[in-house]
């Protein structure tokens, strides 16, 4: 069977005694919504990161449509967690959506009228249009979500990894992005998304990945949502865990 | 008409004012470009560093007999190199280590250029000798001033991400690193070339100051450093007037003037203004 993503015994500690994830394996096949699902300080984000080659790993093989994750960097969009984000900023959103081509043009190169294209389609397809000249800073969380979106659109990537992107967003904004990650999958993509709210998991994602340091399942989600093993990947214990608990309930 | 013929064009009758305008200008769009991207990295602080740490390698370069120009930009580079390690190898963070690295380099300089007898002038270097620009000088500036203004322009893209959202940045595979040293590169090349103008002690200012007006004013990066070359050329400008006309130093003049565009700014910005009353 053809596969987008695997994860070979990937351990990865930042260089400390205490791995946040140790010997995770899994395969991912194209045209996958993926569930990455956790408590709090579970390795989510880690896991990621270590998938988008952001990360040294201490042991383990990752690879990307069959190849290394530097072989495959076109491919491969990230949409990252935004704390580190300046909002102050002087970019536009169109400038922003603009930056999923860099990628594509490589060092020193300026756009072109095919990238201008792609960034408009991105942005209707998001619903941003309208707001494209505005400063990003200048937008609610949900439309900065919707931004972030139409840059990770604007790639044109094969595998699509976003961290959180339900987190904070309005109604309008969660059905936005939620039907644009399934029209993606469609196409025959990869999508990958951390994922912290359990309500809508079975709506959401055909697998899942549930991680506390270690793999605990993953597969359809029919098979790996279960009671029991939801129990052994939250239970492992912190008081946030607990917190997601009596979100599910 | 005499008035102002005696205001704006008399002084431009000699040649060493001649200079002085062409080395300001330079330095003005040279700090205004590179300090926008220094303002928007959150790196003032690293600016005030490489500028105090150019002063040893003026001082060794005069020992060796060679170019002040090669050993400004080593002991520049090296200082920034020199942070960069401590912050990223110990539990001290990047404030700290810049204050240790830059108050050393700048104590080593002041050392040899004590114990040394040296033609080299203490005063000149800390704060600029602008009125004493020579051919040689002002092809040197205008060099650095060009290389800073083409690299930036090269790398604009690089530079705007890698700012933006260094984590994006890096998982599109661009070097980040390398792009922070380059651009320490930069500034000790701008650094060495307003040595003359405004001196080692009110560079910062050059740097920071107009990209800082230039912030209150759009939302554009482009627009940010093209208005910020504009202060900082207006600044230099205006500086050098009435540093000749009031009979006062060049770069605090400089710096003044650069000071109260800043002011105006922070007060009366469309968009930002304190002054200013919106909705």
């Amino acid at each position: 069977m053809e596969e987008s993503v695997r994860l070979e015994d990937v351990t990865v500690s930042y260089g400390t005694d205490e791995p946040v994830i140790e010997k995770v394996s899994f395969v991912l096949q194209p045209g996958s919504k993926v569930g990455i699902i956790g408590p709090n300080g579970a390795g989510k984000s880690t896991l990621m990161k270590a998938i988008v080659g952001l990360l040294t790993l201490d042991q383990g093989r990752v690879e990307v449509l069959g190849g290394s994750i530097d072989q495959n960097r076109k491919s491969v969009a990230y949409v990252p967690q935004k704390e580190d984000i300046d909002w102050d900023f002087p970019v536009s959103v169109y400038d922003v959506v603009m930056m999923g081509r860099y990628v594509h043009l490589g060092w020193i190169k300026r756009p072109r009228e095919q990238d201008h294209q792609i960034v408009t389609e991105a942005l209707k397809e998001v619903g941003m249009l309208e707001y494209q000249n505005r400063q990003v800073g200048k937008l609610s969380g949900g439309q900065r979500q919707r931004v972030f979106l139409a840059r990770a659109l604007a790639q044109r990537a094969e595998v699509m990894l976003l961290d959180e992107p339900f987190a904070g967003v309005d109604q309008t904004t969660e059905e936005v992005i939620y039907n644009l990650l399934d029209q993606i999958s469609q196409e025959g993509k990869t999508v990958i998304v951390v994922h912290h709210d359990l309500k809508k998991v079975e709506e959401y994602f055909d697998n899942l990945i549930l991680v506390n340091k270690e793999i605990i399942a993953y597969g359809p989600t029919q098979s790996t949502f279960t009671p029991n093993y939801l129990k052994k990947t939250f239970s492992q214990q912190s008081t946030t865990a607990q917190n997601d608990l009596v979100v599910m309930t | 008409m005499e008035l102002l013929w005696d205001l704006l064009i008399a002084p431009l009758q000699y040649q060493f004012m001649q200079r002085a305008f062409l080395a300001a200008v330079v330095v003005g769009v040279g700090c205004g470009v590179l300090g926008s991207i220094l303002i928007l990295r959150k790196l003032a602080l690293m600016g005030d560093a490489i500028s105090h740490a150019v002063l040893p390698g003026v001082a060794i370069a005069y020992l060796l007999g060679i170019n002040f120009f090669i050993g400004a930009t080593v002991t520049g580079v090296t200082t920034a190199l020199g942070i960069g390690f401590i912050a990223e190898n110990s539990k001290i963070k990047e404030d700290s280590a810049i204050g240790i690295m830059f108050s050393a380099a700048f104590a080593i300089g002041i050392l040899i250029i004590s114990k040394i007898t040296t033609n080299i002038d203490l005063f000149h270097i800390l704060f600029g000798n602008v009125l004493g620009v020579s051919r040689t000088d002002l092809v040197l500036i205008s060099i650095l001033g060009l290389l800073v203004i083409v690299l930036t322009i090269l790398f604009f893209k690089e530079l705007k991400l890698s700012s933006f959202d260094p984590i994006m940045a890096r998982s599109i595979g661009l070097p980040t690193d390398m792009i922070h040293y380059l651009l320490m590169l930069m500034l000790s090349f701008t650094v060495v070339a307003s040595l003359q103008t405004v001196g080692i002690v009110l560079v910062v200012s050059m740097l920071i100051t107009p990209g800082a007006t230039a912030y209150l004013l759009t939302n554009n990066l482009s627009e940010m450093m093209v208005l910020s070359g504009v202060f900082g050329v207006l600044s230099a400008l205006v500086g050098l007037y009435l540093s000749f006309h009031l009979n006062v130093a060049s770069g605090a003049a400089i710096v003044v003037v650069a000071t109260f565009f800043f002011i105006l700014a922070l007060l009366f910005s469309p968009q930002e203004g304190l002054w200013v009353s919106r909705d």
